[in-house]
């Protein structure tokens, strides 16, 4: 007791308010689902469950990429053009075979892994010209993805242009879409391959996080990268890495993305970016920098994702529900507002 | 209420604030006479701050009046109680760099023709306070262009200009030179005679002793003593804020430094202005090398640009007879370089993280593998040691720094350099904003680094801890070495005379 006496008076300052401040936004979320149960109550069923833990799936591959980003203090609105362009790519190498109007007739028929490894590549490399422009160029976060955003945008959209005349990439091959479509059974629950690949990506980044010096190196500069600089820690290298490593996730997620949904233009993946965001911000990760876990993201992506799946399955108005999606966002920037603002 | 006479312009009776878990005011007295400096003095956490947000309305107090002016108030907030006249110059500077100084004084009570702000009153305003307090700064100046000094006259100056009757002012000088501290406490004298009463926070005795009135004493939320400043002396306050006998400020030395040269520093000059000229000096192992100098100096640029955070244009770095790069930090602390910086909260600590993070943060290298990943067990081992040997006082290895008090934040960034396995140790006024008993810590600190053989650079701007700890004092003027000069044939004139060598 007599340690605790000297410490400054606002650690011990965690009143029922601040504590209820914390929680806030599950309070709301919670609530909104007891809403939609309330409407519909066959909301509460297996089979929706495995739904929104498939759609969840590849969600959560991306808010864990761009939350690295976020942790660093910057963000990435060129996210949803990113999986947009892995999806073109992949789907444009890995049409059904026997399908007679491919867009490429005459390439055989790869192994599956060679196009998506080529996806993958393809957005890590503009993930890192990205990262050059803020860690090296110190070009402002925002601006940069936005600039980002339009210049994929702008080079995937000739690529569709050019070999598909703009037309849907569709008829995959089958392999490819077993790969997101299929499932193992465990007893009478089917478990979606997708939930797997979550479940991998979630420990491989849960591993960068807290257990390497990266991950501990990501925090230093979000938390204060003058700080960072002094301890000698080489700023520009790791928030490249960092941003590599979100352009993989948006590679592994345009690629289940367009697997999943069997067709791929140059629309698909758009304002990915804007969910992504808003669930990792649910989740706690903090837009200052240097404040986030990957428990709170996998469960904004979760609430946020039971909330959309429910209110499509409420059959609530689709301009009520992004109004809806707009105020969590509103809801949980302010939460992580307040928080900052107690510090002072 | 005209008409009515007082004896105190502002009395706090009995304050008591209490947070879950602590009782941070506990029957608090303050009384402030009018026309006197009246010094509140007290360690880190003793609850100077806490009673001053009480008085703010930043805090709303659990028990205990306020009485200014014969009246019963409680402010709701800064601006109603400055409104009221009771103002408060901040350690932090709350300022707006991009706008002008009077835009600063009258922000939020500008005068207007209508919709539009009268610039030209503002001016002529502006003027007439800056007459008043005997400053020479252009009013259409951009703050951000301004020295911390001036920024801090800015600040009083706004006081001076809303007619505050009390001016709270919290650590004035940590940033100040010597003449400037003078000019502050002219300022301070002039108020007084205007019959304002001045709340004067500080940790330097001689200046406390030098310019108040009354002395009240807090520790660990306790009122403790008050009294007339007249009849105290350094010894009776240091016991008094300490509540134990502190016969000597300064650990006793106990070694000598060797004849071995450790670093040489030879015609070190920064790429980018402001920066170091020319500096040339040598450390020897075992040694500690003060640094003085005026603000402007140029000593906190000198050691970053030996560290490679500050770019350097020429010269040469040479440790134990080999030529070493430092071209970024990095590489200076492979090269056996450790630096605690000036600005504690700007580029020290990671307030938003755990101890634990703060304390290990340099030494990443230590705890990984080749693959980068690493070994938390001995991290956590590594944080209790800083913990347990720096006296850090702190619930967990997992409370966030930004939480502990200064002192304490100061020691644990002393740790996280301690982890280092360095030879050399720069220290850029380590020792600003903290208490007495955490300077004793720290200096014991430095002085058993240097027992080691290793070397100590030490940067400071209070003389008495120069004096105190060092082996030799290097005098820097305007970017120039002005001098070096043996601590133990010195004193407190040479060094000032030295500093306005080359001004």
């Amino acid at each position: 007791m007599t340690k605790l006496k000297n410490l400054v008076p606002d650690m011990q300052k965690r009143s029922w308010k601040s504590i209820l401040l914390d929680w806030s936004i599950y309070i709301v979320l919670l609530i909104l689902v007891l809403v939609i149960i309330y409407i519909d109550p066959k909301f509460l069923s297996l089979k929706n469950a495995s739904a929104i833990l498939s759609q969840a799936s590849t969600r959560i591959i991306l808010a864990l990429g761009v939350s690295g980003i976020i942790v660093l203090g910057c963000t990435d609105l060129s996210l949803g053009r990113s999986v947009g362009m892995a999806a073109i790519f992949t789907a444009s190498f890995l049409q059904d075979p026997s399908y007679g109007s491919r867009v490429f007739p005459n390439l055989p028929e790869l192994p599956l892994i060679i196009p998506i490894l080529g996806a993958i590549a393809l957005c890590a490399s503009f993930s890192l010209v990205h990262g050059f422009f803020v860690a090296k160029l110190k070009v402002a976060p925002f601006i940069a993805s936005l600039g980002m955003q339009l210049v994929i945008y702008g080079l995937m959209s000739i690529y569709f242009d050019v070999v598909n005349d703009s037309a849907p990439i569709g008829v995959l091959n089958p392999k490819l879409s077993k790969l997101a479509q299929g499932a193992f059974h465990i007893g009478t629950i089917r478990i979606p391959y997708l939930v797997c690949y979550a479940v991998i990506a979630i420990v491989v980044i849960w591993f960068i996080w807290n257990k390497t010096v990266l991950g501990r190196n990501m925090f230093a500069i979000g938390g204060n990268s003058e700080a960072a600089n002094v301890s000698g820690i080489n700023i520009i290298r790791n928030m490249l890495i960092i941003y590599v490593i979100a352009g993989i996730m948006y590679g592994i997620g345009g690629a289940l993305e367009v697997a999943r949904t069997g067709s791929a233009t140059n629309a698909l993946g758009q304002s990915y970016e804007l969910d992504a965001i808003a669930s990792c911000v649910v989740g706690g990760v903090s837009m200052r920098g240097g404040v986030g876990s990957i428990g709170g993201v996998v469960t904004g992506v979760l609430l946020f994702q039971i909330i959309s799946y429910g209110l499509v399955f409420a059959q609530v108005n689709p301009y009520l529900q992004y109004f809806v999606k707009g105020a969590i966002i509103l809801l949980a920037v302010s939460v992580d507002t307040q928080k900052y603002i107690k510090k002072k | 209420m005209k008409g009515k006479t007082t004896e105190y312009l502002l009395q706090m009776k009995n304050i008591v604030k209490t947070f879950p878990g602590v009782r941070a005011l506990d029957g608090v007295n303050l009384d402030v006479r009018p026309g006197s400096v009246h010094a509140l003095m007290g360690e880190n956490g003793a609850g100077k701050s806490t009673l001053m947000k009480c008085l703010f309305g930043i805090y709303n107090p659990d028990e205990g009046e306020i009485i200014f002016k014969g009246e019963k108030v409680r402010f709701l907030n800064p601006k109603q109680a400055l409104d009221h006249g009771v103002s408060m110059v901040h350690q932090e500077l709350n300022q707006v760099p991009e706008t002008t100084v009077m835009e600063n004084i009258w922000m939020g009570r500008m005068p207007k023709n209508g919709l539009i702000v009268d610039d030209a009153k503002m001016y002529q305003d502006t003027k007439e306070v800056f007459e008043r307090l005997n400053l020479d700064i252009d009013p259409k100046e951009k703050i951000g262009r301004l020295s911390v000094s001036q920024r801090q006259m800015i600040e009083i100056a706004k006081a001076v200009s809303a007619d505050a009757k009390i001016v709270v002012l919290d650590e004035p000088t940590s940033s100040l030179t010597e003449k400037e501290v003078d000019h502050l406490f002219r300022i301070i004298n002039s108020l007084r005679d205007q019959g304002c009463g001045i709340v004067y926070i500080s940790h330097k005795m001689e200046e406390i002793l030098k310019i108040s009135d009354d002395v009240t004493v807090m520790r660990d939320g306790q009122y403790v003593f008050s009294g007339s400043a007249k009849e105290m002396n350094t010894d009776q306050l240091i016991t008094l804020i300490v509540g134990r006998e502190l016969t000597n400020r300064f650990p006793e030395k106990k070694s000598r430094p060797s004849d071995e040269v450790l670093l040489k520093i030879e015609h070190l000059k920064g790429m980018y202005d402001p920066t170091v000229k020319d500096v040339t000096f040598q450390l020897r192992k075992g040694e500690i090398l003060g640094i003085a100098g005026l603000m402007g100096s140029r000593r906190t640029e000198t050691i970053e640009t030996i560290f490679g955070i500050r770019t350097r244009a020429d010269g040469t770095i040479e440790k134990d007879g080999k030529m070493v790069g430092n071209h970024n930090a990095r590489e200076s602390i492979d090269n056996g370089f450790a630096l605690i910086t000036e600005d504690r909260r700007q580029n020290g600590i990671f307030a938003g993280l755990d101890i634990e993070f703060n304390s290990t943060i340099a030494n990443m290298k230590g705890y990984a593998n080749k693959l980068g990943v690493i070994n938390e067990k001995k991290m956590e081992e590594d944080t209790t040691w800083v913990i347990e040997s720096m006296h850090v006082k702190t619930p967990s290895q997992k409370e966030k720094i930004g939480n502990l008090s200064g002192g304490n934040q100061q020691k644990v960034i002393m740790g996280r350099w301690l982890l280092i396995d360095s030879d050399i140790m720069m220290l850029d006024e380590p020792t600003r904003g903290i208490d007495v008993g955490a300077k004793y810590e720290i200096y014991q600190l430095v002085m058993d680094y240097a027992a080691k053989g290793k070397g100590v650079i030490f940067i400071s701007s209070e003389m008495p801890e120069l004096l105190g700890i060092t082996d030799r004092i290097m005098v820097m003027s305007n970017g120039l070495v002005a001098g070096i000069v043996e601590t133990k044939d010195t004193s407190q004139e040479d060094i000032l005379r030295l500093s306005a060598k080359y001004l």
